[in-house]
């Protein structure tokens, strides 16, 4: 039905009438063809080598991360164990000086200075420390320079 | 004893499947409208699809909701009509990106003609009123809008437009006649 005829009131430029008409007829031709095209079904999902990527590097990641703690927490465990060997020499000196200066000044010095035991086993003990310190706290040659380190050694008895 | 037939009462499934049955019916009646009136507003073919789909989800939750006050029509077309609003506010905000990849042409939307009787001549000068009116209609308000193609292309009543909008009668007129003065103006060439 003519929309001029259905809306008669409404319409009155014949002009109109036929445009409004002309564009009723393309909406529904345009919407038939629209609501009968043949659907395809898109997948959606991400591609494979997509995830496998961000699992990988999400992966690499972790690992980083946990190496940089377990090399972090071992930094500081030998930090901790340098610094306890250096309290318990230094303690040790100390108690060897306060001992020392609890002699009685009449005793004579030859006495205090003659290698007793006790003195003797002091000493060893001192000398074994501050090795061990040395050793520990002293960075090992590189193998790559032994032959140097031993042409050194050679030079220095000659 | 008086011989009667004994009305078997209606169990709860029996009703709930001819609720269904009568959805059913309803979305195959009803759905191309729907589409046709949601593209015509939105010229997107995908999103009139999905709001399609969404109005009459929507439906079927509120089915038993509907008491019949109005059409089935004039109810789905409401539930449309807001979904459209939601869209329009929402695109305002956020998805204007979306409209713009996948709106249709102007030009392609009125290329769509019925091949009626005509000759060439008359083929072209259809198409380029379709695409007047077109130029017009963008131009529109959504409210005009929606009042115009619920008017000129779904051809409704005046009080149905003013149910499924919410909109008095006279206001819908209102509309209407704004509208109609654009499509006017713009097929004399003076807009």
């Amino acid at each position: 039905m003519n929309l001029r005829d259905k809306f008669a009131g409404e319409i009155e430029d014949p002009a109109v009438a036929e445009a409004l008409n002309n564009f009723k007829a393309s909406v529904h031709a345009w919407s038939e063809a629209a609501y009968n095209r043949p659907r395809t079904v898109v997948n959606a999902a991400r591609p494979g080598w997509r995830l496998a990527t961000g699992l990988a590097l999400g992966c690499v990641l972790a690992a980083g991360a946990a190496a940089g703690v377990v090399h972090e927490r071992h930094q500081r465990l030998e930090l901790a164990r340098i610094a306890a060997i250096k309290a318990a020499a230094q303690k040790t000196a100390q108690e060897r000086t306060a001992a020392r200066q609890s002699v009685p000044a009449s005793a004579p010095i030859e006495a205090a200075a003659r290698p007793t035991p006790a003195n003797t086993k002091a000493n060893k003990e001192d000398s074994d420390l501050l090795a061990t310190v040395d050793r520990d706290v002293s960075r090992e040659v590189p193998a790559a320079m032994e032959p140097l380190a031993q042409l050194v050694e050679e030079n220095g008895t000659n | 004893m008086a011989a009667g037939t004994a009305v078997k009462p209606i169990t709860a499934e029996a009703a709930e499947e001819m609720a269904a049955r009568e959805f059913a019916s309803i979305v195959e009646s009803h759905r191309p409208q729907i589409f046709r009136f949601l593209l015509a507003s939105l010229q997107d073919v995908d999103l009139a699809e999905t709001l399609t789909q969404e109005c009459f989800l929507k439906a079927h939750r509120n089915w038993k909701h509907f008491r019949g006050d109005s059409s089935a029509m004039t109810w789905l077309m409401r539930i449309a009509i807001n979904l459209q609003k939601d869209y329009w506010r929402n695109r305002r905000m956020q998805f204007w990106r979306h409209t713009q990849a996948h709106a249709v042409e102007l030009d392609e939307a009125g290329e769509w003609l019925p091949n009626g009787e005509r000759n060439a001549e008359q083929q072209m000068l259809a198409r380029e009123q379709v695409a007047q009116v077109w130029k017009a209609v963008k131009r529109l308000s959504e409210r005009q809008r929606t009042v115009f193609l619920l008017r000129y292309v779904e051809e409704r009543e005046l009080s149905e437009i003013a149910q499924a909008t919410g909109l008095s009668e006279g206001t819908v007129k209102a509309h209407l006649s704004r509208a109609l003065g654009r499509v006017r103006a713009e097929l004399r060439g003076t807009l």
